[in-house]
């Protein structure tokens, strides 16, 4: 993976968060003014079962660089087995990503609550280092996709 | 064998029990196998034919089959019923409309490897011993089976039936199988040669969908891929990407439901290895999740519909090898 | 085509400092569909709203984005100001560009940027919004309150009250919990007991409260309004109903060293029991780790003097299953354990205790009769130390972070109760702060240094030890800048308050969040302080955070009055984001069923017409939408896509992962 030093690389970074934990542990983390960069986007979602491995791969299609899902602690989810199906799912996904020669670092799962803001900021600021490091996400994109 | 079939198909459509029988038939060339519905003794004698290439598994017609009226028979080898099995584990087949026989198979022949071996005007094939005898317009030609075997015979999983009303022949046991050699081969490459391996066989994919037609747990009413609410519907590929979704969103969604019956793999006419990543999928639930066969048990709960409070976290992927 | 209203709020400066609020409401204004792009100052407020009414009517707008605070704000107001206007409340859809945007990023550009980003995902969503109508579900009329300390006596009675069902269920043989044990109440001094006890009987003869003491909540299944409680009765060996409670058993029960929980394990009590005079139910309990003949057959003495035939050794544990509108959990607290703190000499001498041990040596029940004296030796203490924020504040790890709020009222309560009572004693009060936030509370304290002349000093106790019977303790004084070294007759540690063990399995039986102290998480910290983010569990007392008696009182009535607001209405609308299974595509192969944590999901064969003029019989889903809570585990359970999750659909979320990665 080559880097383009020359011109400063700004990942894009999608973040799945579900509603009753992990968003609002983002939010939690805006109310303490914790900073983390503004290449995350979070997409609100009831549970972390409700991210289809499909979002995932189209998030990867259309550009992004990185794609993170974020639910409760398990044990703590709201809907009682919601992130437990959603931890065996995305260990799947992840490991068949790998299993095609993507960047295992490009997907990753944190389990964040609701009084974790300073984690959310610590996970993401992390994430997007990573990333930025790794570089431009080439091995799982749709050049018909890719900004001119 | 296929005089035996062919007997017991007779007897059971002379008194009733039946009132069609699935099975094979030649179609252009005679080792261009093709399922087929027949529904007389007169039909049974002109074309029904079982011999080492009829390596089809029908246990996906009889989602629509056992939905006629009567029942069908159907003859099934031990890895067609594993997913006859799931199939009737996921509701999609009625069982009482369809009488089961049990049948062996010592491995398929695949026309290919006899093809390279530079035999031509193909007619008939026999079993003698450890050997084929291919008929063809030459005359015959005697060469070891194991030679000329299907890969995924090689690596036989089970020769025991999950699933039957009868049996002809004799039952098999469930055996020690090499047929994870290959996933770990690979997994135990760079993730960069893993690009490169998966680039150059993916980037052969025509977009047939002979692969999700024949696959025995693709039996959606719809499939993602035609339903264009779905959002990732698409007919051909236009970008490496593609080619990328299409086969992991495949895969993901029969995993944990895949028998590994490798008809998937058969069928390619680009000889892609797709049962590659569906092994894969099965590996890691054995090793991740306890060892589990789809098609075993028709009351299991699937890996992937079941957790356990202690599985492993996502983050495992990023601790194992490579 | 939607006519969509994009409506950018300043949120006063919070938003506009940092984000430039008219670049984004133009940037928005161009984006497909969006037919009118504004910014204002508050949104949320009533010129705001009416802005956006205004706006809604003017335009003929179908649906709406609102750039502002978190949904988790006021996703709510805007709805019901769409709905306001005329419009569906779910035609609204909320960019989090405050909590996920200004007030994280500090660069405007950036942020600004970012905020345009998700003013575009919002709007690619609101696209392909429906109008959705909630649906309705029946309420049970009957509460379940978890624990029967005062803050469970109080929401019980109150809900009672208002004529409704209420059931405690209490996992100590009687109920009265904490407040039982304690001796008089700050700041007016009167007696617990005087005060609770009328109340526990109050709740022993309501009609309409039934109590389950010694007993716990074995499982919870199903949803606000109707809930499915299991409750394990746990087997008392003594017949509830036919005990009168005389107590003659526990006079001849031989097993007499049994460590007695309610005074602390000061003293002991006997294998069959009531743990105090005033118990509800006064009902005896023999306690199976004890007794004689419950071990190995050999006793029975209890069984022999019972005139009334109470006694039941084959008593089995017994499980009751009832319905449920609401559930309020008020399961109190412990002290914390001292092992972390041996510097206090706490598991080496008798006379170093802690705050609740020395409420039951000043009470007129407790182990001494009311009369101070020292459990090592029986003598009357002339010198005592009191130590607060054992535990509390603590940021080392071995204690707890937070306050434990309640130790400051009652450590001067002690001294100075102890000052009153035997004016020969010097009390020493050994505090990091004195906090006395409460009515009446700083007078309290100010009392207890001015005229019962307690010695307060600031600084921490570093070191007690016994030497010659005597507590050595070594302390500073931080004021004076001076090492202090006091021989001390008695140490009382203000020890920290935890939550209760069961509280955790508790939350996770209801799926009610909590902290990561183990406290309950409110559904909001300012706004909804006594419900729980799950529907239809309510929190009552310290189970939520540290609170004194009145404290508690006030929030387990709020408790109930938020229970009594449910359980008086005969339907729930229901949240209407929830699973729908397309028959048409449906395959019935049961995967979404296994997933479904609510049991919302059923079958049914149903005739479908093929293409070739012919019928076909096929299994499909179907989902009740008063039970499913709209997780969505089933929409990716789904191989062909037939389920999918309103609000939050397949085809929405696909469009916002495409608006942020354009």
């Amino acid at each position: 993976m080559q880097v383009d030093e020359t011109k400063e690389f700004k990942p894009t970074i999608v973040a799945f968060c579900c509603n009753w934990c992990s968003y609002a542990g983002a939010d939690l983390s805006g109310t303490n003014r914790l900073n983390y960069p503004a290449n995350v986007k979070i997409i609100r979602v009831p549970c972390s079962c409700r991210v289809n491995p499909m979002f995932i791969l189209r998030a990867f299609q259309r550009g992004a660089d990185g794609v993170i899902m974020c639910g409760c602690h398990p044990g703590d989810c709201h809907y009682t087995s919601g992130n437990y199906y959603a931890r065996r799912r995305m260990t799947l996904l992840f490991s068949m990503l790998d299993f095609l020669g993507i960047e295992k670092e490009r997907t990753r799962v944190e389990w964040v609550s609701a009084a974790e803001g300073a984690k959310f900021a610590a996970t993401m600021n992390d994430f997007v280092a990573t990333i930025t490091k790794l570089g431009e996400n080439r091995r799982l994109e749709d050049i018909r996709c890719k900004k001119q | 064998m296929q005089e035996a079939m062919i007997k017991r198909a007779k007897e059971l459509l002379a008194d009733g029990t039946v009132n069609r029988v699935m099975g094979w038939q030649a179609g252009e060339f005679a080792y261009d196998i093709t399922p087929t519905v027949f529904s007389s003794a007169d039909e049974l004698d002109k074309s029904f034919v079982y011999n080492d290439f009829c390596s089809a598994n029908v246990s996906k017609y009889m989602i629509n089959e056992s939905r006629k009226d009567g029942k069908i028979l159907c003859f099934l080898k031990p890895c067609d019923s594993y997913s006859f099995n799931q199939l009737l584990a996921e509701h999609r087949i009625w069982r009482d409309h369809v009488y089961i026989i049990g049948i062996p198979s010592y491995g398929k022949v695949d026309v290919n490897k006899v093809r390279a071996k530079g035999v031509t005007g193909i007619t008939g094939i026999r079993t003698e011993g450890a050997n084929v005898v291919v008929e063809t317009i030459y005359g015959p030609e005697t060469m070891v089976k194991m030679d000329v075997m299907e890969d995924r015979c090689l690596c036989c999983k089970s020769k025991k039936h999950m699933v039957y009303d009868e049996l002809i022949g004799e039952e098999g046991d469930v055996m020690e199988s090499s047929r994870f050699d290959m996933v770990e081969k690979l997994e135990n490459m760079t993730p960069e040669e893993r690009y490169e391996f998966w680039r150059g066989e993916l980037s052969k994919c025509i977009r047939c969908n002979a692969c999700r037609n024949v696959c025995p747990a693709c039996t959606c009413e719809n499939c993602v891929f035609d339903n264009p609410n779905s959002g990732i519907a698409n007919k051909a590929p236009s970008s490496d990407f593609e080619e990328n979704m299409f086969h992991i969103i495949r895969a993901f969604h029969v995993a944990g439901r895949c028998t590994d019956c490798g008809e998937c793999s058969r069928v390619c006419p680009q000889n892609i290895p797709l049962h590659l990543l569906n092994r894969k999928f099965i590996k890691d639930i054995n090793e991740l999740y306890g060892t589990y066969q789809a098609g075993e048990d028709v009351n299991a709960r699937g890996p992937l519909t079941n957790y356990t409070v202690d599985d492993c976290e996502p983050s495992i992927v990023h601790h194992r090898r490579g | 085509m939607q006519r969509i209203g994009v409506f950018v709020c300043w949120c006063g400066s919070n938003i506009a400092a940092t984000v430039d609020v008219q670049q984004v409401s133009d940037a928005l204004a161009k984006e497909p569909g969006v037919v009118y792009s504004t910014n204002y100052q508050y949104m949320c407020s009533q010129s705001g709203q009416q802005m956006i009414q205004d706006a809604i009517k003017e335009h003929h707008l179908t649906g709406i984005v609102i750039c502002s605070c978190s949904p988790r704000m006021h996703e709510t107001t805007f709805r019901k100001t769409a709905a306001a206007a005329g419009i569906n409340s779910y035609m609204v859809e909320i960019a989090n560009i405050r909590e996920q945007c200004s007030w994280i990023h500090k660069n405007k550009e950036e942020a600004t940027e970012k905020a345009i980003i998700l003013g575009r995902a919002a709007i690619a969503k609101v696209h392909l919004n429906a109008p959705l109508t909630a649906g309705e579900s029946p309420v049970v009329k009957r509460a379940l309150v978890i624990g029967g300390g005062i803050a469970g006596i109080q929401t019980a009675l109150d809900i009672a009250d208002a004529g409704f069902e209420v059931d405690i269920v209490e996992k100590k043989p009687t109920i009265g919990g904490k407040m039982a044990q304690i001796d008089k109440t700050f700041p007016t001094l009167d007696c617990a007991a005087c005060i609770l006890t009328p109340k526990m009987v109050d709740v022993a003869q309501n009609e309409k409260i039934h109590i389950y003491s010694y007993s716990e909540v074995e499982s919870v299944k199903g949803f606000v309004g109707n809930f499915t409680a299991t409750i394990k009765k746990k087997a008392r060996y003594v017949k509830e109903d036919i005990c009168t409670g005389c107590g003659l058993c526990t006079e001849k029960c031989p097993m007499k060293k049994v460590p007695n929980e309610f005074n602390q394990m000061l003293d002991n009590r006997t294998a069959i029991y009531i743990p105090f005079a005033q118990a509800v139910p006064k009902v005896a309990t023999i306690d199976p780790n004890a007794c004689m003949m419950l071990k190995n057959g050999k006793c029975g003495v209890c069984s022999k003097v019972c005139t009334a035939g109470a006694i039941d050794y084959t008593q089995k544990d017994e499980f009751i299953e009832q319905q449920y509108g609401a559930i309020v959990v008020a399961t109190g607290f412990n002290t914390i354990k001292l092992d972390n703190f041996d510097e206090f000499a706490y598991s080496q001498s008798p006379d170093v205790v802690t705050s609740l041990e020395f409420e039951r040596l000043m009470n007129a029940a407790g182990p001494t009769g009311g009369t101070l004296l020292r459990p090592s030796d029986h003598t009357h203490p002339h010198t005592l130390v009191f130590v607060q924020c054992v535990g509390s504040r603590d940021v080392s790890g071995c204690g707890k972070p937070y306050c434990s709020k309640i130790c400051c009222m009652y450590t001067a309560k002690h001294a100075m109760l102890c000052r009153e009572k035997y004016p020969d004693t010097e009390v020493y009060v050994f505090y990091i702060d004195v906090r006395t936030p409460g009515k009446n509370f700083d007078e309290f304290y100010r009392r207890a240094v001015e005229e019962y002349g307690v010695h307060y000093i600031k600084g921490m106790v570093g070191k007690v030890a016994p030497k010659n019977g005597k507590l050595m303790v070594q302390a500073s004084d931080l004021l004076a800048n001076d090492q202090l070294m006091i021989e001390a007759d008695m140490v009382v540690l203000a020890t920290a308050i935890e939550p209760d063990e069961s509280a955790r399995s508790i939350a996770t039986m209801l799926t009610a969040s909590m902290d990561t102290n183990d406290f309950f998480t409110e559904a909001h910290p300012k706004l909804r302080p006594v419900e729980s983010p799950t529907a239809g569990i309510f929190l009552s007392g310290v189970c939520q955070g540290p609170k004194d008696i009145p404290e508690t009182v006030s929030q387990a009535s709020a408790a109930a009055s938020k229970v009594i607001g449910l359980l008086v209405k005969d339907k729930l609308t229901c949240n209407p984001c929830v699973a729908e299974s397309n028959e048409m595509m449906c395959n019935g192969c049961s995967a979404c069923e296994k997933v479904c944590p609510y049991g919302a999901i059923t079958y049914s064969d149903k005739e479908f017409r093929t293409p070739y003029r012919t019928t076909i019989m096929r299994r499909v889903a179907s989902v009740n939408p008063a039970v499913c809570q709209g997780c969505g585990a089933c929409t990716v359970a789904c191989p062909s896509g037939a389920m999918d999750l309103k609000g939050f659909s397949t085809r929405q979320i696909m469009a916002e992962v495409d608006a942020i990665c354009k």
